[in-house]
């Protein structure tokens, strides 16, 4: 998620930034019984509780989303129980288990073709960073090489308890997200649909091995003792 | 179904049909040319003292060009060290068993001795299940099957150029960001910016 309070402290104090109030004051003035709202913060607050994720697993982590989603752990308690089979209708992509080189194009189409506003939850270690096959020839070495994750969930595999805090993590930035009027750092009303260049097949790789514009190796890590334990 | 309830097979029948046959030392599979292949299997498949009529799995061996040491007795009555020298070869390795007399496990290898240009005998005349294992076995170590109709790189993507089973394989060095590397994983990180000059400074 973008830093909000950096759109927040904007120069030019237009109606809707004029009535955007901190979490405190807002919970203050609520006390007082004076309950102060603005458009965006109603806008994302119904659109928080409304994430509809795609219908989509890739590995053994994909159980436990299945798992969250069922009667025991119950995902529809957050308001997220829509699992869409077509990503034309979802607005949360999670990347449930080991993303291959073979299958990684795939993801970045399907991530594409969903309209916006829409987010990515990179689901355990393999979606984070190739996991237990991170040395493999054929495993991806994160789906943030190619398109923009906006919450980790560690674990192999995670619990359904950790998918749902990434859930209510996601939603908490939902809710940050400032969509109307200036400043507005939710993609779906400043840059249209993003679409991230699909990576193709070629002999040896995927070319590119990772987008630049998504993800960079970190320039340099210092004090990386010579046997790289940290 | 587990394999302490099958008879043992007696390869005895079969190594008489086919005396070119050899039959491995510990492993005890058979070991065949290409160019036979087919009528052994056969024979397995047909013959009532088999009827090994499931090929539950098919795989690839690699084998480079190694000094295998092995102990004999000379003439002195001494056990002695001798290096033999392995040339490279290829092994196509196929697991039968019989689902009707409940018998197993053979277990029959093809050997390719021209490791640079790898040729088998393909099973799919025979065994149809041979179609989708030789398929993966042409995707990651490259040996070519006669007689197989549909020979395509199952797993790796159509314009993939190598075989990542072979020994000789190098993979490809996306080894950008590693933050707790170790071993060989270090060495490779090393080679990119960011590691190397961090862990020299230490
Ligand atoms: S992180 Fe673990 S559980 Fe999840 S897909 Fe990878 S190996 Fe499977």
């Amino acid at each position: 998620m973008e830093d909000p309070s950096k759109s927040t402290t904007s120069e030019a104090h237009t109606l809707s930034d004029s009535v955007d109030l901190d979490d405190a004051t807002r919970s203050e003035m609520e006390k007082a019984g004076v309950i102060v709202s603005s458009v965006d913060w109603l806008y994302n607050w119904a659109r928080s509780g409304s994430v509809w994720p795609l219908q989509f697993g890739l590995a053994c982590c994909a159980i436990e989303m299945i798992c969250s989603a069922g009667s025991r752990y119950d995902i529809a308690r957050f308001g997220s129980e829509v699992f869409r089979p077509s990503p034309r209708q979802a607005d949360l992509l999670i990347v449930s288990g080991t993303v291959t080189k073979k299958m990684a194009p795939q993801v970045v189409r399907i991530f594409n073709q969903m309209p916006e506003p829409k987010y990515v939850i990179a689901m355990g270690a393999c979606a984070i960073s190739g996991g237990p096959f991170k040395q493999g020839y054929n495993v991806l070495k994160g789906i943030d090489r190619y398109i923009p994750v906006d919450v980790y969930i560690p674990g192999c595999p995670p619990r359904p308890e950790a998918v749902l805090h990434s859930l209510m993590t996601l939603q908490k930035g939902i809710r940050r997200q400032r969509t109307l009027g200036k400043g507005s750092n939710n993609p779906a009303y400043v840059e249209g649909n993003r679409e991230y260049p699909v990576p193709s097949f070629s002999g040896k790789d995927l070319d590119p091995p990772y987008n630049p514009e998504v993800w960079q190796p970190p320039e340099k890590r210092p004090n990386m003792p010579e046997d790289g334990c940290p | 179904m587990p394999v302490s309830d099958e008879t043992p097979v007696d390869l005895a029948p079969v190594l008489e049909s086919f005396p070119s046959l050899e039959v491995e030392k510990g492993t005890g599979a058979l070991i065949t040319q290409p160019a036979l292949v087919l009528e052994v299997v056969q024979f397995l498949r047909d013959d009532p003292r088999y009827r090994l009529d499931y090929l539950s799995n098919v795989t690839g061996i690699d084998y480079l060009a190694t000094v295998r040491k092995e102990k004999r007795v000379n003439e002195e009555g001494k056990t002695e060290i001798v290096k033999i020298d392995e040339p490279p070869r290829m092994d196509v390795v196929y697991h039968f068993y019989s689902m009707s007399e409940k018998r197993g496990l053979v277990t029959l290898k093809q050997r390719i001795t021209d490791r640079d240009r790898p040729v088998a005998t393909s099973l799919m005349p025979l065994f149809r299940s041979a179609e989708f294992q030789e398929r993966e076995v042409y995707d990651l170590f490259g040996i070519d099957f006669q007689g197989h109709l549909d020979l395509r790189r199952l797993l790796m993507w159509e314009e993939f150029e190598d075989f990542p089973m072979r020994r000789d394989y190098v993979e490809p060095d996306d080894y950008e960001y590693e933050p707790t590397p170790h071993g060989e994983v270090l060495e490779k990180a090393k080679t990119h910016a960011g590691l190397g000059e961090g862990g020299s400074e230490e």
